[in-house]
């Protein structure tokens, strides 16, 4: 059965919004767009007067639920796109970018729970839009989110998250910090490790959906754990993004 | 449409060797949907399965893989997600090799190569032979690591990277054209970089 090409859209950019010194939110008008599921994402393509074009993969951050749709960008310094989007980019622009795309990596509040959402830096993205769909939801699926950071300074949508967890409606976040923790740091200071992962996420017995996404080390490291915590591999989705380390 | 701002401060890519809508990386990106399978080389075997799907034509534990003549390869990469990465340097078992080893014709014009982890991809079986497709044990002269696929994987580098399906267990024939994983998930039947077939539709 033929199947019509994904069309390249022309969104606008409605507003920008600093969340750290590092990653932008852009909230773009999308004319035509289908709606999402919680973490797909689009590519983005970018075209320069000579004709040349780059492309790149970014999560969505916004839930169906909202008008239009926002991406959260990290600034990669050797980031031929990401350079330009957070550093160049303003409201009233125009980019183009096609999606829905990726079926896989998403959550909607119909499959229920519980939930375990681990973030590594700006793999938190496409698990915010699940953390907000849930919310506008009404949902009370128990869900459990667990966020590595090198530096408070890195943390996005941290006093979103804040607020979405003081609403005791079965959401807990919990923060880490890998480099560096200001002295009033109460939270946790190291890479997640098992005994994080065991004390922080519901056990293997509750039969948790769990998500991962962050840089590969991270991820590979933090999937293989709970592998070896005894969660069914199949019940574990990962999605590895960012700067890739030494990894090869 | 041009992007108000955007300007190419890279230097443009071969055009002969990258596919439109890909930037080159000397870095190894690692995508995968779930955790990292680990089997015991005690326990790896890989099998051809016939089209009725229980029928095994030919089977190889680990030791008898190794046993197979390999041939090593040269070749540039491509994933979906638009990089690509030139001078890759593999060995592995050709399946031109693997069908001589089993004396066999292909049954079936389709494969769907199955994947500890329960991956799957679907290929046409002409994009495998002709020394197009290989099942690969060594990168850069090393066993594969884990998350990359080791200790086997298909590689078919003249297709996007997905369909080289990491911790390959066998190909299975198939009559039909039927979608394997991410092709059930919005992406490309085929998927060739060079006709930017990456998802449904292109």
């Amino acid at each position: 059965m033929p199947t019509a090409p994904i069309a390249w859209r022309s969104a606008e950019v409605r507003e920008i919004v600093v969340e750290t010194p590092r990653a932008k939110t852009i909230r773009l008008e999308v004319p035509g767009w289908p709606g999402h599921l919680p973490g797909q994402h689009v590519d983005v393509r970018l075209t320069a007067e000579d004709g040349y074009q780059a492309q790149r993969s970014y999560s969505i951050s916004s839930p169906p639920e909202e008008d239009g749709i926002a991406l959260t960008v990290e600034r990669l310094d050797d980031g031929e796109v990401s350079t330009f989007l957070t550093d160049e980019l303003r409201a009233g622009d125009r980019l183009e970018l096609r999606g829905p795309l990726g079926g896989y990596f998403t959550w909607t509040a119909a499959r229920r729970g519980p939930l375990a959402l681990v973030a590594g830096g700006s793999g938190i993205v496409p698990l915010m839009a699940m953390i907000r769909h849930r919310a506008a939801r009404g949902s009370h699926v128990p869900t459990h989110v667990l966020c590595s950071w090198r530096t408070a300074d890195d943390v996005i949508y941290r006093d979103e998250l804040a607020r979405l967890a003081a609403q005791a409606d079965g959401l807990e976040v919990t923060h880490t910090l890998t480099r560096r923790a200001p002295v009033d740091w109460r939270g946790l200071t190291r890479r997640i490790d098992r005994e994080m992962l065991s004390e922080r996420l519901p056990g293997p017995d509750a039969r948790p959906l769990s998500y991962v996404c962050g840089p590969t080390a991270m991820v590979e490291s933090v999937a293989t754990l709970l592998v070896s915590l005894g969660h069914a591999p199949d019940r574990i989705r990962t999605e590895r993004f960012g700067p890739t380390g030494g990894a090869r | 449409m041009i992007t108000r701002g955007f300007r190419n401060k890279r230097q443009r890519p071969d055009p002969s060797r990258v596919p439109p809508g890909q930037y080159v990386t000397s870095d190894f990106p690692v995508l995968s949907a779930g955790p990292t399978p680990r089997t015991s080389l005690d326990d790896w075997s890989f099998a051809l399965r016939d089209v009725d799907g229980d029928g095994e034509l030919a089977t190889w534990g680990w030791k008898e893989f190794l046993a197979l003549p390999s041939t090593p390869i040269a070749v540039d990469i491509h994933c979906v997600t638009s990089w690509s990465k030139l001078d890759t340097r593999w060995r592995g078992v050709t399946i031109d090799a693997l069908l001589e080893a089993a004396g066999l014709d292909p049954p079936a014009p389709y494969v769907t190569a199955f994947c500890d982890g329960g991956y799957t991809t679907n290929l046409a079986v002409e994009d495998l032979l002709d020394g197009r497709g290989m099942v690969a044990y060594e990168f850069d002269g090393a066993p594969i690591e884990p998350e990359h696929g080791g200790p086997a994987r298909l590689l078919v580098p003249h297709l996007y990277f997905w369909k080289s399906a990491k911790w390959v267990r066998g190909l299975q024939f198939m009559e039909e054209d039927e979608p394997g994983f991410w092709e059930t998930h919005g992406y490309h039947l085929r998927g060739d970089p060079w006709k930017e077939e990456r998802y449904a539709g292109d």
